[in-house]
């Protein structure tokens, strides 16, 4: 036989709606309600607020290590803005204001990075799974997730985030492999921020796009300017779309840039340069949606004021409610809780012993 | 009573609970047409449908990550590995989510899985095929580690297993699955996790062991019984973690001598958590140093030499003579 040409399919797109500049292409721009895009705008400013917030308390030590979102507010909010509460979101780390706009409250993110178990705590009925540290482990989850639910016939979406990062792991390509061959309602959104603590995108993979890396399962990928909530939005709402009536999953990549540090424990000077970051500075996502925003005639300077006092307003309260909820939190012993459904002897035994020891010590500190 | 092997116990113990339970779904590798490579899953596709017994992509790592995904939604999902000697490619899985889940959630969510796997040597296999490691799955905090030794207590075990509401690592001794039958009864029957049996009464000393090694720690009591008028008391673990130290430490009081049996390594081994129990609890009790006879701290050769690894009845026989020669 000939050697032949195979004719694989791979269609691949890259979209942008909402250019640097804020100006909209009217062909490509989705069809939403004022509301919601003045709640995603809300939520990006909140989501920034305290994420400068958040810094500041890590630098005065009121809370640990924690990995900032600064640049990613649209890339995070525009996809899961698509998701019904009956979906699930699955986030790594770095997904703080999309956790907000699931419904975690900001004194459970701070209790989490202020080293209190009780922040991984999820309110009864809201369907995300707490953060995932190590890193593309947690898109299988998602993975299973949405195999549940589709065998339960139910038309719920699972969504995982992750990082450039996270696309050279082994779990990605499994987890991408095992929603393909299922087809399950997964929709996996990469947030390509450029670095991965050092290592730039261009040393993670040999690859032109991210996005590519799904047609080698077969599955639909798409490429997004991240930093444009309005691509982010129409592309995840596709996804969902395609997902909930059982077109199988989807791959999307956000291009956005990591503004700050990867954690508070990180130092970027010894691996990127100034003028690197002040050219991502100008693809901002809050500027350009505030542009629009403004030329849509939805926000004024005092409409953008209020929003800005209003989200200082609620970080204030959050922090106090953290500082307060931390107070009663300082019971050592709470350590033994939620391991089993039932603690076992050895376990009882154990917590016994650091019962007696602190009371003893406890003593000792009153007479001494 | 019909008799059955530890395999056909097995596939009996996930053919029932799949039929009670539309939770309960197997998934692995060859585990649906194939019925698993040891047929433990055998004609459970034809049963439930392609929908509950998944043949998965070679993939262990998602083969665990996707059970914790079906878990945490509600479903009872038994995955099987393979061979124990691939579990290291999921090991982190376990490690850094299904364990951990429920505590990271503070009981908002919690992982109800079985990993099923066969371990250990004994058949001839190749390499990564024969080794105990037991005890990265015992050592983990949140999990809990199940070693059925016969048939019937696996079939037991493994409805346990099943139903537990935390995951539960299946360790399926294969030197086992088909080495003999018992009579295993057809209604339901099911064994506590977390304790253990005493499968032979004795005065002299105390046998502590768990999986394949029940059997030659057995023939070995049977032989001193005979020949040299020794009892051995002889308990099968069952469960490694949570540890039930409760019959072994009361055991070691009475009889003051204790020979440890396990095929896994020495160093670090089961035994040495053992041995810090009964020094925690029984030592005033014990008359002479504890003995272990285990797995040489070796990579497990390949199988032409296995058996001079792997405990046998006469190492067992030696070891009891010794405890028993030392000076009290």
């Amino acid at each position: 036989m000939p050697r032949t040409r195979l004719n694989v399919d791979t269609p691949l797109e890259f979209l942008s709606i909402l250019t640097e500049d804020g100006v909209v292409d009217r062909d490509l721009e989705p069809d939403v309600s004022e509301e919601l895009l003045l709640k995603l705008y809300r939520f990006m400013i909140l989501g920034r607020r305290f994420d400068e917030k958040m810094l500041q308390l890590q630098r005065q030590g009121r809370i640990g290590t924690f990995a900032p979102i600064k640049g990613q507010e649209a890339s995070q909010l525009g996809a899961v803005a698509a998701l019904e509460p009956r979906d699930w979101m699955v986030p790594c780390f770095r997904e703080t204001a999309a956790q907000l706009w699931r419904g975690t409250p900001m004194e459970s993110v701070l209790l989490y990075f202020g080293g209190y178990d009780e922040g991984g705590r999820i309110a009864d009925g809201q369907r995300d799974l707490p953060v995932a540290i190590p890193v593309a482990s947690q898109l299988l989850h998602a993975v299973g997730l949405a195999w549940a639910a589709k065998y339960r016939k139910s038309d719920e979406v699972a969504m995982t985030f992750f990082g450039d990062g996270a696309t050279s792991e082994g779990d990605f390509h499994e987890a991408l492999n095992f929603a393909a061959v299922y087809q399950t309602p997964t929709v996996f959104v990469c947030q390509n921020n450029q670095w991965a603590i050092s290592i730039p995108r261009s040393k993670q993979t040999r690859s032109r796009t991210l996005a590519q890396k799904a047609l080698g399962y077969e599955m639909p990928g798409i490429q997004v300017d991240g930093n444009d909530v309005l691509a982010v939005y129409t592309a995840a709402k596709e996804a969902v779309y395609r997902a909930r009536s059982g077109g199988g999953p989807t791959f999307i990549e956000c291009v956005t840039y990591r503004m700050a540090m990867h954690t508070t424990a990180d130092d970027p000077s010894r691996y990127r340069t100034e003028e690197e970051v002040a050219e991502w500075a100008r693809k901002d996502p809050i500027a350009r949606f505030e542009k629009y925003l403004a030329a849509k005639g939805w926000l004024t300077p005092q409409g953008l004021e209020a929003v800005a006092s209003e989200a200082d307003a609620a970080i204030q309260k959050a922090v106090q409610r953290y500082e307060e909820l931390a107070k009663s939190l300082g019971d050592p012993l709470q350590m033994f809780d939620h391991h089993f459904e039932q603690l076992p002897a050895h376990l009882v035994e154990q917590r016994e012993e650091l019962r007696r020891f602190l009371e003893t010590e406890n003593e000792e500190a009153r007479h001494a | 009573m019909p008799k059955m092997t530890m395999v056909q116990a097995l596939n009996l113990a996930l053919r029932q609970e799949m039929e009670k339970d539309d939770r309960v779904i197997v998934l692995g590798e060859d585990v649906g047409v194939d019925g698993g490579v040891f047929r433990v899953t055998e004609g459970l596709i034809d049963r439930f449908g392609p929908d509950r017994v998944l043949d998965t992509p070679l993939a262990e790592s998602a083969i665990v990550g996707m059970s914790i995904g079906m878990a945490v939604y509600g479903l009872r999902p038994v995955c099987e590995i393979q061979f124990s000697g691939f579990s290291y490619l999921n090991f982190h899985q376990i490690e850094c989510h299904a364990s951990r889940l429920r505590h990271r959630s503070q009981g908002r969510f919690t992982v109800p899985m079985v990993l099923r796997t066969p371990y250990g040597g004994g058949v001839r296999a190749l390499e990564h095929h024969s080794e105990s490691r037991e005890v990265f799955y015992a050592h983990m905090p949140g999990l809990k580690m199940v070693i059925p030794s016969g048939p019937r207590n696996a079939r037991a075990l493994l409805v346990s297993a099943i139903r537990d509401p935390d995951p539960v690592i299946f360790f399926e001794p294969k030197a086992v699955y088909r080495a003999f039958r018992e009579e295993v009864p057809e209604e339901e029957e099911t064994l506590p996790i977390g304790k253990s049996l005493l499968v032979r009464e004795g005065r002299h000393v105390t046998l502590i062991t768990y999986g394949a090694m029940v059997r030659p720690a057995l023939e070995a009591a049977d032989r001193l019984s005979q020949k040299d008028g020794i009892e051995a008391e002889v308990i099968d673990l069952l469960t490694l973690a949570p540890l039930d130290d409760t019959l072994f430490v009361e055991s070691a009081k009475k009889t003051g001598r204790v020979v440890i049996v396990h095929e896994a390594p020495r160093s670090y081994g089961p035994g040495a958590e053992l041995v810090a129990r009964l020094v925690e609890k029984a030592f005033y009790f014990l008359e002479a140093p504890v003995r272990r006879v285990t797995g040489y701290d070796l990579i497990m050769p390949l199988f032409a030499r296995e058996q001079a690894y792997l405990p046998n009845a006469g190492r067992i026989v030696r070891a009891v003579k010794e405890t028993l020669e030392a000076a009290a």
